[in-house]
């Protein structure tokens, strides 16, 4: 190697055509040439004044005139546009990746708003996997995302990076009820039995003497998950899909879809058409890009809705209208020395408050969902520490005294992106438009159910059909008929 | 300038880096010879990768077939044996080994319970535990020094809640203060050995796990580094 090396240098020296830099001259020069000395000086000044700005998002490129967006342009040209890059998002892009049946054979392109992820609810959320559904098609999506988040170095593993850990924590779900909700439990468990979900359910005195830390004087019964159930850090499984899909090839860009162009200004019935131009807006610019594209999924969570009635979509093809609506739901986080300790499940009380522990210090996470006539405005995230004081607070230290002593460490506000109709996700084709699929209004499960969903798009996607997990009752149909698929577990 | 450089809390200026090749002689010639191959190797790793999970699998496989013609003490003893693993059986004060000849004394002990496995240092995984959850009169499992063991497979151990007494998972590396948490399923447990298990503080972990399981003694875990002997409490958890 080292004869080769040197074989190389004299080659590469003495290639013909001279030094370019040489000047041209035809007397000795003086000592001083103040020309000579001038482009030199600017060049160094330039240097000096170029490295005193900032390192903007690509380290080498140096900096970029304010108001360039940051990181890459969206292509002209897409197979697949994704609209959202959260959780679900990004799983569906892995999935077309993965199912692909070629390497590289189809280009997708995630459209993200908010790069930073502030507003997403993804990241925003309390992070929680069960199986206690009671429809039969969330308890199979639960289950395949459990198994999927148990393998997950196989499936989302980068060679050269270090494993994944999403930090689980195996603690299940413990459902409490009262009587008269007492029977309906017990079938929702049954069901959860019947499809392999491990559930206990527990008479008030077991319940007792396994966490001795509750009143149980109220409840009738309550079912407790034994495996697969607990809660994870969605930042990681987020990212986790995120590495992993770019690794693939797939293409990201920060940008806001507002419009579309379809076939129907070409046509002239309006039963349906397809999309044929999606318009990506730069953040903070009037400039957008027109990207061609066969397929686009609609996996914009809590706007899903607001992405419909963008600009270009004729009002007659987005009937019915998606009911998915963003609704604010609070984590309110609190320390209490002498809480439930290490057993502390997580616990969904009979008045619907919910909390878990966060982390082994005394720390606790909890919040209910406010009753409809009460939803807080969803314009921003601002938190009412109040509905904490007023509402959350009382129910849990009714359940557990341990609690009536507690001191508020924060809170924060994430969206749910509420399906109104019946509180289960759209999935699937659109009925109107031939190339848009949906993957959105899952009421506060899109993080558990993403890697399930994903696949099951993909699936739609790249087969045609459903094959690992029949997702059909989900489908749109269910809004054009108008007759609502109802989950009851939705916390 | 400087100022505002440090206002903005920029990384520097990139550093200007020379053309590559040029004045690396020999070595860069080699990383850029290598460079060639960069799909080709992050491939064969892939395939190594690929293959060692295959390995893995396999040797946790569920054996139902044993299961269904001998019944589960037996499938469970195969599988120990077969992962260079200890079994006792109800009434047996000596441990079969994979070195003795096992097979006939395994058969023949077909209707005994299996009482007690000794599994330290094996592959065992989550899926491997599906040979060991049938089993109704576990009392004592021995799992360190499993690398494969993690979290998952911990929380499925309550199925051993009314029989199991003894416990190890000492130097499990995948195993945490989360999967320990999910141990409050097994009531009857009087030894608990999580020596050297890796969790952020021990001396809180150690509180946390003998008020969790109240007649157990746990063993192991120690303020400070959780290796050493119990030294009393001249330092407050973290």
């Amino acid at each position: 190697m080292l004869r080769w090396g040197r074989a190389l240098r004299p080659r590469r020296g003495g290639a013909p055509g001279g030094a370019p830099g040489r000047p041209l001259r035809t007397a000795a020069p003086l000592s001083s040439d103040i020309f000579r000395e001038l482009g030199r000086g600017l060049g160094r000044l330039g240097q000096t004044l170029k490295d005193q700005l900032p390192a903007l998002e690509h380290g080498a490129g140096g900096w970029t005139p304010p108001g360039t967006p940051a990181g890459p342009r969206p292509p002209e040209e897409a197979d697949v546009v994704v609209v959202g890059g959260g959780v679900v998002g990004w799983s569906v892009a892995f999935w077309l990746k993965a199912l692909e049946g070629r390497r590289h054979g189809m280009r997708v392109l995630v459209v993200e708003r908010d790069p930073t992820y502030s507003r997403a609810s993804t990241v925003l959320s309390a992070g929680g996997i069960r199986q206690q559904f009671s429809l039969r098609e969330n308890i199979q999506m639960s289950r395949f995302s459990a198994s999927f988040l148990r393998n997950i170095n196989e499936h989302l593993g980068v060679p050269n990076e270090p494993p994944i850990d999403i930090q689980f924590q195996p603690s299940g779900y413990l459902f409490l009820a009262p009587p008269q909700r007492a029977a309906k439990l017990e079938a929702t468990v049954r069901l959860q039995r019947e499809e392999g979900a491990q559930v206990a359910l527990l008479s008030p005195t077991q319940l007792k003497a396994k966490f001795p830390w509750m009143d149980t004087e109220d409840v009738a019964v309550a079912s407790y998950g034994l495996e697969d159930e607990g809660w994870f850090d969605p930042w990681t499984l987020l990212n986790a899909f995120r590495y992993k899909a770019m690794s693939l090839g797939v293409h990201s860009c920060s940008g806001e879809v507002q419009g579309f162009i379809t076939s129907a200004e070409d046509t002239v019935s309006l039963q349906t058409a397809r999309i044929k131009y999606v318009h990506i807006h730069m953040p903070d610019s009037l400039e957008y890009q027109p990207v061609t594209c066969a397929i686009v999924i609609n996996a914009a969570g809590a706007w899903a809705e607001e992405v419909m009635g963008a600009a270009g979509l004729p009002g007659v093809l987005c009937q019915p209208p998606l009911p998915i609506q963003p609704r604010k739901r609070y984590v309110f986080s609190w320390h209490c020395p002498n809480g439930p300790g290490f057993s502390c499940p997580f616990l969904i009380d009979t008045t619907g408050a919910y909390f878990r522990r966060d982390g082994i210090a005394g720390n606790y996470l909890g919040g209910m969902s406010p009753p409809e006539e009460d939803e807080p405005d969803t314009s921003d995230l601002s938190v009412d520490h109040d509905f904490f004081q007023e509402r959350v607070w009382p129910r849990l230290a009714r359940r557990v005294p341990a609690f009536e002593s507690l001191r508020p460490r924060g809170a924060w506000a994430g969206f749910y992106d509420y399906n109104a109709f019946d509180r289960n996700g759209v999935l699937g084709r659109h009925p109107k438009l031939e190339n848009l699929f949906l993957a959105a209004g899952f009421s506060g499960h899109g993080l558990q159910h993403a890697p399930a969903v994903g696949r099951a798009v993909a699936e739609l996607v790249v087969k045609g059909r459903y094959e690992s997990l029949d997702l059909r009752r989900l489908g749109c149909r269910r809004l054009v008929e108008g007759e609502p698929l109802e989950e009851d577990g939705v916390v | 300038m400087a100022a505002l450089r440090a206002v903005l809390g920029c990384r520097g200026a990139p550093a200007l880096r020379p053309p590559p090749g040029q004045s690396r002689g020999a070595a860069g010639g080699l990383l850029q010879r290598l460079g060639q191959w960069f799909y080709e190797v992050e491939v064969v790793m892939a395939w190594g990768e690929r293959l060692r999970q295959h390995r893995l699998r396999s040797r946790n496989a569920y054996r139902s077939f044993l299961r269904d013609t001998y019944g589960e003490n037996v499938a469970a003893a195969v599988f120990t044996l077969s992962c260079g693993g200890g079994v006792r059986f109800e009434g047996q004060d000596s441990w079969i080994r994979p070195e003795s000849h096992w097979r006939p004394e395994v058969l023949r002990l077909r209707d005994v319970p299996v009482v007690a496995l000794d599994l330290s240092g094996s592959p065992l995984n989550y899926n491997g535990l599906d040979n060991l959850v049938p089993l109704t009169r576990l009392q004592h499992l021995d799992l360190s020094g499993c690398p494969h063991l993690d979290d998952w497979a911990l929380g499925r151990l309550h199925v051993f809640g009314d029989t199991l007494q003894e416990l190890s998972v000492a130097r499990c590396p995948r195993v945490t203060e989360r999967g320990l948490a999910t141990l409050h399923h097994l009531r009857e447990l009087r030894r608990l050995d999580v020596e050297g298990v890796r969790v952020p503080s021990p001396g809180l972990v150690r509180i946390l796990l003998e008020e969790m399981l109240p007649d157990c003694q746990v063993l192991g875990m120690d303020l400070g580094d959780g290796t050493g002997t119990p030294t009393g409490g001249e330092k407050p958890p973290a």
